[in-house]
């Protein structure tokens, strides 16, 4: 590989940078193998690849921009860290993605082997120091959502600057109140890290501008179900991803214009893929950057993605924050009950979340549902069960399949995949 | 003439249907060309089409074979070959070279659930080679040598290395060597009934596939799941059969 310009800043951040051109090289295959080789793609497109194939130089260098500027950078690893505090502190809010196996080997003396592929990305990238997002960070939120999340922090959090919410586990009022005591504590934090005060004013602008990243993702999501899709289920992803470290305005607006592209197309019923595609939904665990092997196994089989029900999907944008509070209080509060909505696996019981499914799978239109579950992800493992089961009552396919970032199983995963898109067909 | 083509791990199959009539029906192994295998096998047959299936489907797609080559699944041709042989079929049960599949169908004949074993060869032809090469016996006729058995030792691993340990030490504990091949079959049928049970088993079952062979196996299957499972004539024939039948529809 040429040498790159930003190889100074990735020294600065003190990367392995050979390791690092090693990611890069084959994060830029799989690119091309997944992305660039689609036929009839939108033109909109092009800022997500120029986006992807910048994601580790202007992104950061505007990071690093903004750092030298005394902005703070803080990290996350889920939808449940509140990023409209984070902007009302004027800090910058990424998400670290966590999605490839690397540093594996280093990760297992730290964290049990039988933890899932995400929480040992996440402190392999770190062991293996291959990302910039993670070293430029000048905060990690963690959060007790899963078991082996709330442990590995304690691992990671001897590497990072770790700060870690205790997310509840049942939605009483009493767990309420415990959430909004954490969120009081992320804002105290912030508040000392940046040495801001979050006021009614900051807070106003910050909900603002994340829903308004929600709305233009939620308005994506009601284009990709027309019939045909317009859009192929890993472009949506991948626009998905990106939401989590490009700027959320200018993010905000480019899927604004992609969007317009899409109802053209819609308008002439042009789709990616012909009417009869088989339509099919992801559901299920995040699918972090650039764990892409599933939705590409799915849409190489002839059927098409037309929905994710995940953190990296709906459960990232369905809800917005009421935003007719006035006060920084009322405005915790709102932020507050939209948080509480969220339905992670991690809850119990989690029955909202089944309805979400079925309700999304129709009016999707999908044909059928796959359930993703990492290895080793209890939560989502168990809940396979009741989605097939809730699936099942509502009369659509269901196929439940269980992985990581290897590559070792994907021939049966092909069959498997094949076989329920000949079912649903 | 339409001839369907199954690529499994251990052997290739063909069966060519002129009109209803199944013309000819051939098998030789994989090895690691298994396209110049399917070449033999065709021979002088130039049929107008070719449906491939099993997990080298996509090397006949691949391949240059002078005929417009469709694939399907594994799974769907089993239903599909299970349902033209035994039209009242519920559930179909195939222990391959290397997966395991139990596959529900619906009154039509149509898949409605399906599970396959994942990244290992637990309960499957694979682990039955591998434990019968280990007695030095043929696994043609390993199941036979475990009907010679009276007690059932039960063998706790399922993962084929660690099986093979298990029956190792019960040799050395001077166990009948046939009743740990019995505990050896029975570890087999306890997987697959599982596998069953998961997708919902209903009679009519029919068990197909190269293990449908083994006389152990079945008899052992009779009791886990107390019903009769039906056995096609040439249980490891009904994938390709499947693929020709597909390709008659198209
Ligand atoms: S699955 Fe649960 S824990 Fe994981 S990112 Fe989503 S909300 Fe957070
Ligand atoms: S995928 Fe599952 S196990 Fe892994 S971090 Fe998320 S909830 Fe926890």
């Amino acid at each position: 590989m040429a040498a790159s310009p930003h190889r100074e800043m990735w020294e600065k951040l003190n990367l392995d940078i050979e390791a690092h051109d090693g990611l890069l090289e084959v994060l830029g295959k799989f690119y091309g193998d997944i992305y660039l080789s689609q036929e009839g793609r939108l033109g909109g497109m092009e800022y997500l690849d120029f986006v992807l194939s910048e994601v580790h130089g202007l992104r950061i260098r505007e990071i690093q921009d903004a750092r030298a500027a005394g902005k703070k950078v803080i990290g996350s690893f889920c939808v449940f860290v509140p990023e409209e505090l984070t902007l009302a502190a004027n800090a910058i809010q990424v998400g670290l993605c966590a999605g490839a196996d690397a540093g594996k080997e280093e990760a297992e003396k730290l964290v049990p082997r039988n933890t899932c592929a995400l929480i040992k990305s996440f402190i392999g990238f770190k062991l293996a120091r291959i990302c910039p997002y993670t070293e430029s960070c000048d905060l990690i939120i963690g959060e007790t959502t899963c078991d082996g999340k709330k442990k590995a922090y304690e691992a990671f959090g001897e590497l990072v600057p770790m700060h870690v919410m205790e997310v509840p586990q049942q939605k009483n009022a009493c767990d309420r109140t415990l959430w909004k005591s954490e969120i009081l504590r992320y804002k105290d934090r912030l508040e000392a890290l940046t040495g801001n005060t979050i006021t009614a004013e900051n807070l106003k602008k910050g909900i603002r501008i994340i829903n308004d990243r929600r709305r233009a993702l939620q308005r994506l999501n009601a284009l990709r179900a027309a019939v045909p899709a317009p859009i192929s289920g890993r472009d949506v992803l991948l626009i998905n991803q990106v939401s989590f470290y490009d700027d959320p305005i200018r993010f905000t607006e480019s899927i604004g214009k992609l969007c317009d592209q899409l109802e053209e197309r819609i308008q002439k019923k042009e789709g990616i893929v012909p009417e009869s595609t088989p339509r099919l939904m992801l559901s299920g665990c995040p699918m972090a950057v650039p764990n892409w092997k599933l939705p590409y196994i799915v849409e190489g089989s002839g059927a098409v993605v037309v929905g994710e029900e995940s953190c990296i999907g709906t459960r990232n944008t369905r809800d917005l924050v009421d935003e007719s509070g006035q006060t920084v209080e009322e405005m915790i509060d709102a932020i507050c009950d939209r948080y509480m909505k969220i339905d992670c696996a991690c809850f119990t019981p989690n029955t909202e979340r089944l309805e979400n499914i079925a309700d999304m799978a129709k009016e999707l239109k999908a044909d059928g549902v796959i359930h993703y579950a990492l290895m080793f992800c209890q939560p989502y493992a168990h809940e396979a069960f009741k989605v097939e089961k809730a699936l099942r009552e509502a009369d659509i396919p269901m196929l439940s399949i269980e992985t990581d970032y290897s590559m070792e199983d994907a021939e049966q995963l092909k069959t498997r995949v094949e076989a329920f898109v000949e079912m649903v067909s | 003439m339409i001839a369907g083509i199954d690529i499994g791990s251990r052997s290739v199959e063909l069966v060519v249907t002129d009109g209803e009539k199944i013309i000819r029906q051939a098998k030789a192994a994989t090895t690691f060309d298994p396209l110049s295998q399917v070449k033999k096998l065709l021979g002088e047959l130039r049929p107008e089409r070719i449906v491939g299936t099993g997990y080298g489907r996509n090397l006949l797609a691949d391949a240059d074979l002078g005929t417009e080559v469709t694939t399907i699944t594994e799974i769907k041709a089993y239903a599909l070959g299970t349902h033209r042989l035994f039209p009242a079929a519920r559930t179909v049960l195939d222990i391959g070279g290397q997966d395991t599949k139990a596959i529900s169908l619906t009154n039509t004949g149509k898949v409605a659930r399906f599970e396959m074993n994942d990244r290992c060869a637990a309960g499957t032809g694979k682990f039955l080679e591998h434990v019968a090469s280990v007695f030095q016996i043929p696994v043609e006729t390993f199941g036979d040598y475990a009907l010679e058995g009276d007690e059932v030792l039960s063998i706790n691993s399922m993962c084929t290395v660690f099986a093979e340990t298990e029956a190792t030490s019960l040799m050395a504990q001077g166990q009948r060597p046939q009743n740990i091949a019995l505990g050896l079959h029975a570890s087999v049928v306890r997987r697959t009934a599982n596998m069953l049970r998961r997708v919902g088993l209903e009679f009519p079952l029919v068990f197909a596939g190269g293990v449908a062979r083994n006389r152990c196996v079945i008899r052992l299957m009779q009791d886990a799941l107390s019903g009769e499972p039906l056995i096609p004539e040439e249980p490891d024939m009904v994938g390709a059969y499947g693929a020709a039948l597909h390709g008659s529809r198209l």
